[in-house]
């Protein structure tokens, strides 16, 4: 596992800032919630009235008074953005790093596979995901603690589960990706990290775009869904599965045979 | 055994050329110089070796084995340093030799120590913070350190300074004595001339020419210096005439005699007849293509 350790060590600082990061913004709304409580009651009236726009955000369907429905949207748009786009970013990096950093020479010439290379990297990343998600689990609850809610446990660990599902999904396909890349496509990361959400966006929209649903990881995180349900969607996730070991298996095989120059 | 053995090796990428057809034997103890200009195709050939990189044909052999058959049973056996010796940066010298130690499952940390030494590398030093020389130190550390059977090496000199390349050879010479093969890429032939026993000469992907290093210097070639004379004999055989104010330089190829007997007829204050150097035999390979 000396790969896997030397990953984690290489990601360290990017996680603590991201981790950290998206934990203030997370324990800010989580914070201001008490204040926003009185309001929100006429907040959740004009966002059920403002059409198009609440259904794109998914804001139609949900009680804004409470506090699973308020942390849904304010704290589901922070973890999905944030915590997608970090996903998005050490799942590009992951392998296309060694080759745009010139370690890759240096790397591969030890006695180690390249499937055993590939492996550690992918669960490094997984790691890298799930150490950001307990961090931002861990501010939350200290955070509703402190606002004096009853924790709403069940509708907050389904949701954290839909983000985390989120996350390995987009670094899995960005994994994928990576094998192909000679370069770190940060950038590239990002604008499809971007996409995924934005295609949640339109997917809410319309009946017709609905579909999109199936495509975008962000699929299953539609937080009024979560609540009423009690439950993740099963047809999007089953989607998502599809996906997710679509990348990982096109990071194996692609960079098994990949030359390394 | 062979240390390496290709055949026909051959890379190509789309469509530029990588090597065409390369035919090497590195014999086991063997201390091999591999020679050409930038772009000539060494780093190809060794990344092949590696199996960094698929051929598009013909074999390579390590010790015996097919590359792509046990690459990791092949890379334990092997140092490698790459020509740019890139790191992953904010590591310090230390924890680099260490991560290439834990790669290959092995405590090197003596060794390391005495190699740091001896090339006088500060290991607590952070990589990024290293000049080039000192980068390519840390380079060459990694690659010796766990006393590999075969050293690839390509360009391992270049950035250091004279004195460590002189260290650095005593070291790879010390290895080669106890039994393990060195094979390394040069374009400064002096030191292959200096160091290695044999070497192979590859030039726009083809291999010019392979032998020992003695035998590719017996070219039937000789470096005629004259002095006294501002302009070179008339016989056929002269080529790469140098005249320097009443000193005149070339290289000849024809008949001893003739040359004998035309220069007892010329005012000549002073002659040497030498062995080409290495520079000189690479250009006589090149003019053989029909390019100089």
């Amino acid at each position: 596992m000396t790969v896997f350790r030397h990953e984690l060590r290489q990601g360290r600082v990017a996680l603590a800032i991201w981790a950290l990061s998206i934990g203030m913004m997370l324990g800010m709304c989580i914070l201001i919630y008490p204040s926003m409580k009185s309001q929100m009651d006429q907040v959740g009236e004009m966002f059920a009235q403002m059409g198009g726009f609440s259904r794109a955000f998914g804001m139609d369907k949900i009680n804004f008074g409470s506090f699973p429905g308020f942390f849904s949207v304010e704290c589901g748009n922070v973890l999905g953005l944030g915590g997608g786009f970090y996903a998005a970013l050490i799942g590009i990096q992951a392998l296309a790093k060694e080759e745009s950093g010139h370690t890759a020479e240096f790397l591969l010439a030890h006695p180690v596979s390249r499937g055993s290379v590939v492996a550690q990297k992918l669960l490094a990343v997984l790691a890298q995901i799930a150490i950001l998600n307990l961090v931002n689990i861990a501010i939350t609850a200290v955070c509703v603690v402190i606002i004096g809610e009853k924790p709403p446990i069940k509708s907050l660990l389904l949701l954290f589960t839909a983000y985390f599902l989120m996350q390995v999904e987009t670094a899995s396909i960005l994994f994928g990706i990576s094998a192909f890349l000679r370069t770190g496509g940060a950038g590239l990361g990002l604008g499809l990290g971007a996409m995924f959400y934005f295609l949640n966006i339109v997917a809410n929209l319309m009946e017709e775009t609905a579909f999109l649903k199936y495509i975008t990881p962000y699929g299953y995180t539609d937080g009024a869904q979560i609540l009423t349900d009690g439950a993740l969607c099963g047809k999007y996730l089953a989607a998502g599965a599809v996906f997710t070991l679509l990348g990982i298996a096109a990071g194996f095989l692609l960079y098994r045979r990949k030359d390394i120059g | 055994m062979n240390a390496i053995q290709t055949e026909n090796l051959t890379k190509r990428y789309g469509k530029h050329r990588g090597i065409d057809n390369v035919t090497l034997t590195v014999p086991e103890g063997d201390f091999f110089g591999f020679i050409g200009p930038n772009g000539a195709g060494k780093s190809t050939t060794i990344r092949l070796c590696l199996g960094l990189i698929a051929p598009t044909g013909g074999s390579v052999r390590i010790f015996g084995k097919e590359v792509r058959e046990d690459p990791i049973g092949i890379l334990r056996q092997i140092g490698y340093l790459p020509s740019e010796t890139a790191f992953y940066n904010g590591m310090r010298v230390r924890e680099l030799l260490k991560f290439s130690a834990d790669l290959r499952k092995m405590d090197c940390r003596e060794e390391a120590e005495r190699l740091c030494q001896a090339l006088d590398l500060d290991p607590d030093r952070k990589i990024d913070q290293l000049s080039l020389g000192n980068r390519k130190k840390a380079g060459i550390v990694c690659a010796l350190q766990h006393k590999p059977r075969l050293y690839i090496l390509d360009e391992p000199t270049s950035g250091l300074d004279p004195l460590i390349q002189r260290e650095f050879y005593r070291l790879l010479q010390e290895r080669n004595k106890e039994g393990a093969s060195v094979f390394l890429s040069s374009h400064v032939l002096s030191e292959v001339q200096r160091y290695c026993t044999h070497a192979a000469i590859i030039r726009e992907g083809k291999l010019l020419t392979m032998g020992s290093v003695a035998e590719l210097g017996h070219t039937g070639v000789k470096r005629v210096t004259l002095q006294g004379i501002d302009r070179a004999p008339e016989l056929p055989g002269v080529r790469s005439v140098k005249a320097e104010g009443n000193t005149v330089s070339f290289l000849y190829s024809g008949a001893p005699g003739q040359l004998l007997s035309c220069l007892a007829s010329l005012p000549v204050a002073d002659v040497s007849i030498a062995e080409p150097d290495l520079e000189e035999i690479f250009l006589h390979y090149y003019s053989k293509e029909g390019q100089v």
